[in-house]
């Protein structure tokens, strides 16, 4: 589980750690079915001594770890706009990408539609690229088969950024 | 007085296309402004039925607007006259569609030079300048070929000869890769590719991401309108490399 996405979730507000997994569960549906159940505890864990979330201690029911309300620390909310504003790819999976929207879009702090229009652009950057790339090698290269297996997988990125981009306009549409 | 260098080639401005009445009415294109500079490539892209076909008729002189400015280098042509209208066509812009639109009769030299015929060019010249333009798109070869002699990437590479027969200001292609396969769509998009470095203004509306990403411009479009805008010319953060899934 990416710190990120955890960080992210936070966002939205103070929450203790079932409820964070309540809300990954949520928006992942059978594809988290694999989660650990501590796996976010670990996490919190380590955000909370990298200084990015602090941890408060409910005064009853002892040292039951659902007694921890976790917040962000001003570093922790500089990290996650960082998060939102990163374009970098494929490194974050898809589920990453998706958990970066329905986080942006719980917390309110960016617009799932921006962000999914800024990492539309910068594929369509990366797909002239490799198209261009491509063209400039000789015809039936090993090398230009492998753009072309870059080119296609853009492709297919680029399609699903179409259907988030159709899913959050309906959803900004409702809401 | 404008500058003639900056005033956009093809200009549209609040162009909107109605159909039907009442409960039946279908704003196909909705008050669209659009700015197209000498020598850019603007590709438009979204779904079926959101109107960039019907916004690429309005803009080369196919169909005329229910309300709003159509203009070409400086002119007005939503309101100009039935000939008026089909010379522009002719001279102006240059039409590239999904399914080709070749003659099925005609050789591939004698469809790339109707147009120049058309507008009044002597068969020599019309001939010559066919020749020409069939040895730019690779396809000088298969000048007295029919058109069913030929794949479907070449038979579009012959319409795009042909748009150009009479050096249009702009070349209009409406999904010119939508019927095509992926060598066939590689072919097509370094023809594009060369007509945008030599300077062609293009509009393209398409779904296809591979030809949208060859433009200068990105236009989204939904239901008439159009939604958002982005500038592809610039760099990108990552390198071919980390796409291809290699490290450092």
């Amino acid at each position: 589980m990416q710190q990120e996405v955890v960080l992210a979730m936070l966002a939205k507000e103070p929450s203790h750690g079932y409820e964070l997994r309540a809300r990954l569960r949520h928006a992942l549906g059978p594809v988290g079915e694999a989660m650990n159940a501590g796996q976010i505890y670990v996490v919190l864990t380590r955000l909370e001594k990298a200084g990015l979330v602090v941890c408060e201690r409910s005064t009853a029911g002892g040292d039951s770890p659902d007694r921890k309300t976790y917040l962000l620390t001003s570093a922790g909310q500089e990290r996650v706009a960082e998060w939102f504003a990163d374009v970098g790819w494929p490194k974050p999976g898809l589920a990453e990408f998706h958990l970066k929207l329905v986080a942006a879009a719980a917390a309110g702090l960016a617009d799932p539609l921006t962000i999914v229009d800024t990492q539309r652009r910068e594929l369509l950057r990366r797909l002239r690229d490799a198209q261009r790339a491509a063209m400039n090698e000789p015809d039936h290269s090993d090398a230009a088969l492998l753009l072309e297996g870059i080119v296609l997988r853009l492709q297919a990125d680029l399609r699903w950024l179409e259907a988030c981009d159709q899913r959050w306009t309906i959803r900004r549409g409702t809401s | 007085m404008s500058d003639p260098s900056t005033e956009p080639v093809l200009r549209a401005v609040g162009l909107c296309k109605k159909y039907g009445t009442g409960d039946g009415l279908v704003r196909a294109v909705d008050g669209v402004d659009l700015d197209v500079a000498t020598g850019e490539t603007v590709a438009v892209m979204g779904p079926s039925g959101c109107g960039k076909s019907t916004l690429l008729h309005l803009l080369g002189g196919l169909d005329r607007p229910s309300a709003g400015e159509a203009w070409l280098a400086g002119r007005r042509i939503d309101r100009l006259g039935e000939r008026a209208l089909a010379r522009m066509r002719r001279t102006g812009v240059g039409f590239v569609f999904q399914a080709f639109h070749l003659m099925k009769e005609l050789t591939v030299v004698e469809n790339v030079e109707l147009p120049a015929l058309l507008d009044g060019r002597s068969p020599r010249t019309a001939r010559t300048r066919a020749a020409e333009l069939l040895d730019r798109v690779g396809l000088a070869d298969r000048a007295r070929f029919l058109p069913s002699a030929l794949s479907g990437g070449q038979r579009q590479r012959v319409a795009v000869a042909r748009a150009l027969s009479n050096e249009p200001l702009v070349v209009l292609a409406d999904e010119p890769t939508g019927n095509l396969d992926s060598a066939a769509t590689a072919d097509v998009l370094r023809l594009f590719e060369d007509l945008h470095e030599s300077g062609q203004t293009l509009v393209i509306v398409t779904h296809d991401e591979r030809i949208a990403a060859t433009a200068d411009r990105l236009i989204s479009m939904r239901d008439g309108a159009f939604v958002d805008e982005t500038r592809l010319t610039g760099g990108t953060t990552g390198n071919l490399g980390a796409l291809a899934g290699l490290d450092g």
